[in-house]
């Protein structure tokens, strides 16, 4: 495959960023999309250029630590991460425009990689449950009932990419928060900090520049792991009532 | 947002109700927005329960439009390096054009309360003192008509995504079955009450009403 690529190159988070163009040949179908851009940093650093940087690191779509905007699409045009997106998705004489995730919360370290530690500051201030550590206690001591256990479950598999604040026309964070609201939350380990909870990380979400939420659904589209809208109606119940009790 | 929003529905769905009063007959309309100012007499001054009405309304105006500065000041602070190419794979385009969407009804608005309720501004120069004429002389004009109607297309649209959002903002839609109603509430609610606010223009510019 040929292609075309347009890739933002930014030299440090204070200076001005521009697309730039490369012409890439002799690419697989078969070629994760990281590993089409790593032959694209081999040859530039043949030419004695610099190379293109770009967060990576499990390769198999558990991490989230990869992301770009890929033709306008957080991780491109599959429902997966980066890593696990092929070359087959193109055709060949595309051209393809990678962009880093844009959002003012999380600032430009280099070229295509972003500080997304504003997401590690949220867990902080209350995606957590107080467990005592020490020996496992005994698993069946504490019952989950089936289908809270399951949507738990399925909304626990968030790997906080930020592909969800990349989509979000307002920029906002909270499909990454209501996963870790309703992940927490329909578990009994979660209940002693339910409330809090959602009152702390929605004050930490405000406090690093995110948007408000005008339910959109860019977000959930964008998700590699198909999180759905309803955590963030979750997110707002918990914000009720937790407005009620007064916190 | 949510809550004033959902005033807002409870409010247009209730008006939309009253104009298709124009179907009954000049008699009937008038004798309508007559007994609108007498409700409630005479426990109520006259206008009481219509001024309480007024006050709700502006009210939620006020908390409708300043949420939606701060949402899209918010907004703007963000992201303010924008993307060179961005797609919108599944939202709907009234989600994206509430912003716009909504101002254009605040337009709308201004011009609708001159037109009926502050000044009585009868655009073909009748008599404005008789709420039924005042409408069919409105109507028959057919630019006016489609001020409306194109008003109406804005507000089908607000009411659109409005309803489904403003379930998602009150937690009520915690499960896939219940965003799927809330999604057609907000078709419902869209249809109904555009549709039915059309309706009355439409069958003046036809002349069955007149």
């Amino acid at each position: 495959m040929r292609l075309t690529l347009k890739i933002w190159r930014q030299e440090n988070a204070s200076a001005q960023g521009a697309l730039q163009t490369y012409d890439l040949d002799g690419i697989s179908a078969d070629m994760s999309f990281l590993e089409m851009l790593d032959v694209l940093n081999e040859k530039l650093q043949g030419e004695g250029q610099e190379p293109v940087a770009f967060d990576h690191d499990c390769r198999e779509g558990i991490c989230g630590t990869c992301s770009l905007m890929i033709n306008g699409e957080a991780h491109g045009p599959e429902v997966t991460t980066t890593c696990q997106l092929h070359m087959r998705s193109f055709n060949d004489g595309d051209t393809i425009t990678i962009e880093p995730w844009r959002a003012d919360a999380f600032p430009v370290v280099r070229d295509l990689i972003v500080d997304r530690s504003a997401f590690d500051r949220i867990i902080q201030s209350g995606g957590f449950i107080s467990a005592n550590t020490g020996s496992a206690p005994e698993a069946n001591s504490v019952p989950a009932p089936r289908d809270k256990a399951m949507r738990a479950f399925n909304v626990a598999t968030c790997i906080g990419c930020g592909a969800c604040v990349a989509a979000c026309p307002n920029g906002s964070a909270s499909l990454f928060m209501g996963a870790k609201i309703t992940h927490l939350g329909e578990l009994p380990q979660g209940q002693p900090e339910r409330y809090s909870r959602v009152v702390d990380m929605v004050a930490q979400h405000d406090h690093e520049g995110f948007g408000g939420c005008t339910n959109i659904g860019e977000c959930a589209s964008a998700c590699p792991k198909e999180i759905p809208l309803d955590v963030i109606s979750q997110l707002n119940k918990d914000l009720r009532d937790a407005m009620r009790m007064g916190l | 947002m949510a809550v004033s929003g959902l005033i807002f529905i409870g409010f247009v769905l209730t008006h939309m109700y009253g104009n298709l009063k124009a179907f009954a007959g000049e008699e009937s309309f008038n004798e309508y927005a007559h007994h609108l100012r007498t409700i409630g007499e005479p426990m109520l001054p006259e206008s009481g329960l219509l001024w309480v009405i007024r006050l709700v309304l502006i009210v939620s105006l006020v908390v409708h439009v300043s949420s939606a500065l701060i949402l899209a000041r918010r907004a703007g602070a963000a992201r303010t390096v924008k993307y060179a190419v961005k797609k919108n794979k599944h939202s709907s385009i009234s989600s994206r054009t509430m912003r716009w969407g909504g101002l254009t009804i605040l337009v709308f608005l201004v011009w609708h309360l001159l037109n009926f309720t502050i000044v009585k501004v009868n655009p073909s120069g009748g008599e404005t003192d008789n709420p039924y004429q005042l409408m069919v002389d409105t109507f028959d004009l057919w630019w006016m008509t489609l001020i409306y109607l194109a008003a109406m297309a804005a507000l089908a649209l607000h009411l659109h995504h409005g309803t489904f959002s403003a379930m998602q903002t009150l937690g009520w839609t915690n499960s896939a079955a219940a965003r799927t109603r809330a999604r057609t509430a907000g078709w419902v609610l869209a249809i109904v009450i555009a549709g039915g606010f059309s309706l009355v223009p439409i069958f003046v510019l036809l002349g069955v009403i007149d």
